[in-house]
């Protein structure tokens, strides 16, 4: 029973998977293409939300250009490709009259309030030609500020111009949100699907 | 003399004709393959030079030829050189016999069906002499790979073929479309199911194609016995075996599917036979796009263990009814 199973339904089994194989491929060939000819068309907004480009840094909600990261460098420890530089920011430098009105102040027993140093960070460098967009930064990010832009459309002729400031970026990104977008030349592909 | 020339004439007009459908058929395949391909995949394959990209082969071919030809260093120059050549030749020949329409055939020739076999053969050689000629180790191993193969799926080929020899009585391609006139029920495909089965995974095996193309897998192994051809020495390769690939399938089309025949009395013609082989080609290239590449020895055992058993089968199958 069992050489029978082996040697005789399972090749037959076997043959079928072949037509099932082909039916797959028929159905396809008959479904529309969902391929987007580049330059007559652009990816319209709901694919490009999947799309995971390089990383980028989110704003706050209230002010845009300014990064909710907290500069805890969690992101750069983790990153295997070592291509993220983060500096934290520093507090101010006094002047020296206010120097001499704290010290003033510290003499007559009065509590200082220093400024503190901010929490985002002065600079936020990242190398694109070393990120494998692994996603660990992400993930790993406590404040929520990174993640994945869908910059498809950006290229560059150096490899030095593929290392972003992300800090200009957003501040880039917010400015161009404040402003009126301006009308992408070509039609999204799902209008001109439709057409 | 007189008459030598009358033959003569008819037989210039049938090479150059087979060279032009040779070429147009190598244009239009490579073509529609990767459109095949494409949309599969769901994207629109070639689509850029002419409209939807039908430019694009004869600007590949273009592109093809201006390339340099190179011999490798101590490559044996003769036989590196013949190799595409033999490999291309024979199948201009191979199209003489086969009976495209009522008047459309080449040459008639008794002996048809041997003379493909014969002639296909040569490209076994023509391989072989490519992978030693080329001085390279992997063009060498690429050649017994190419040739272990394509000798082993000729046989249950021939066997299928014997078995049509055998019902019919004859070996003329012409007489084989004949007998298979009338309607659909007439076509040898219902009176010899099995042999068209074993003959359809031979032919695969037989034209390199996928899933059996191991003598070739240009983009993952090294490709083999071409491995060292540039420009119209790879050329050549790549039109021989879509030149096999349109006698294959015609051959197909003229033992199983009633040649220039139509399903039903009355209708027949050359297009007929175009729609068949074509159907048959189209088959092919959508197997080369579905299945993933079988095994080397997974090639050799479906060719040993399951085609040549089968073939033999029916062969003596064949027989015994035909005596009885
Ligand atoms: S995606 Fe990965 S490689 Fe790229 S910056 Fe983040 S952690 Fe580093
Ligand atoms: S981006 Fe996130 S993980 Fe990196 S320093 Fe800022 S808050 Fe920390």
């Amino acid at each position: 029973m069992n050489a029978l199973r082996k040697h005789v339904i399972q090749p037959i089994l076997d043959c079928w998977s072949l037509l099932v194989g082909l039916k797959i491929t028929g159905k396809y060939f008959c479904k529309p293409l969902i391929t987007v000819h580049y330059p007559r068309q652009v990816i319209d907004s709901e694919n490009l939300s999947t799309y995971g480009g390089h990383v980028e840094l989110i704003g706050m909600p209230k002010d845009p250009a300014t990064p909710k990261c907290i500069s805890c460098m969690m992101c750069v420890t983790n990153c295997p490709s070592n291509c993220l530089k983060v500096v934290k920011s520093k507090a101010p430098t006094p002047t020296p009259e206010q120097e001499q009105a704290w010290k003033e102040a510290e003499e007559r027993g009065e509590k200082v309030v220093k400024p503190k140093a901010p929490k985002f960070p002065a600079k936020f460098m990242y190398d694109y030609t070393l990120c494998s967009l692994c996603g660990t930064c992400i993930d790993n990010c406590p404040a929520n500020t990174l993640r994945f832009s869908s910059n498809i459309y950006w290229v560059a002729t150096s490899r030095k111009e593929m290392h972003i400031d992300l800090l200009a970026r957003l501040r880039e990104q917010a400015a161009e949100v404040s402003a009126p977008a301006p009308k992408p030349e070509a039609r999204p592909a799902a209008a001109q699907k439709e057409a | 003399m007189n008459e030598f020339i009358q033959n003569l004439i008819p037989l210039v007009i049938a090479v150059v004709g087979s060279m032009a459908w040779l070429a147009v058929n190598a244009l239009v395949l490579v073509y529609c393959e990767r459109k095949f391909a494409g949309h599969i995949q769901r994207r629109p394959g070639p689509f850029e030079v002419g409209p939807h990209g039908v430019l694009q082969t004869l600007i590949d071919g273009l592109k093809l030829m201006g390339k340099q030809l190179l011999t490798p260093d101590n490559a044996d120059r003769f036989l590196y050189w013949l190799a595409p050549i033999l490999s291309m030749i024979p199948v201009l020949l191979l199209f003489m016999p086969i009976p495209y329409g009522p008047v459309l055939t080449g040459m008639e020739v008794d002996l048809g069906l041997l003379l493909i076999l014969a002639f296909s053969s040569f490209n076994g050689l023509a391989l072989i002499l490519a992978g030693w000629g080329s001085n390279n180790k992997w063009g060498v191993l690429g050649a017994a790979r190419a040739v272990a193969q394509t000798v082993a799926y000729e046989i249950p080929l021939l066997l299928t073929v014997l078995a049509i020899a055998f019902m019919t009585g004859t070996l003329n391609l012409t007489e084989i479309t004949a007998q298979q006139a009338g309607h659909i029920g007439n076509w040898f495909i219902w009176k010899q199911p099995l042999a068209f089965l074993v003959f359809l995974v031979a032919m695969f095996g037989e034209t390199n194609r996928a899933p059996f193309d191991l003598a070739e897998a240009e983009s993952e192994l090294t490709a083999g016995f071409h491995t060292e051809y540039s420009s119209m020495g790879f050329g050549l390769f790549f039109m021989a075996e879509y030149g096999y690939m349109v006698v294959i399938c015609s051959i197909c089309s003229v033992l199983f599917l009633g040649g220039f025949h139509g399903p039903i009395p009355g209708i027949e013609g050359w297009w007929w036979m175009l729609i068949k082989t074509y159907a048959l080609l189209f088959l092919m290239i959508w197997a080369r796009w579905t299945f993933p590449r079988v095994r080397f020895d997974q090639l050799l055992n479906i060719n040993w263990k399951w085609l040549l058993p089968l073939a033999t089968f029916n062969l003596l199958a064949t027989a015994l009814i035909m005596k009885l």
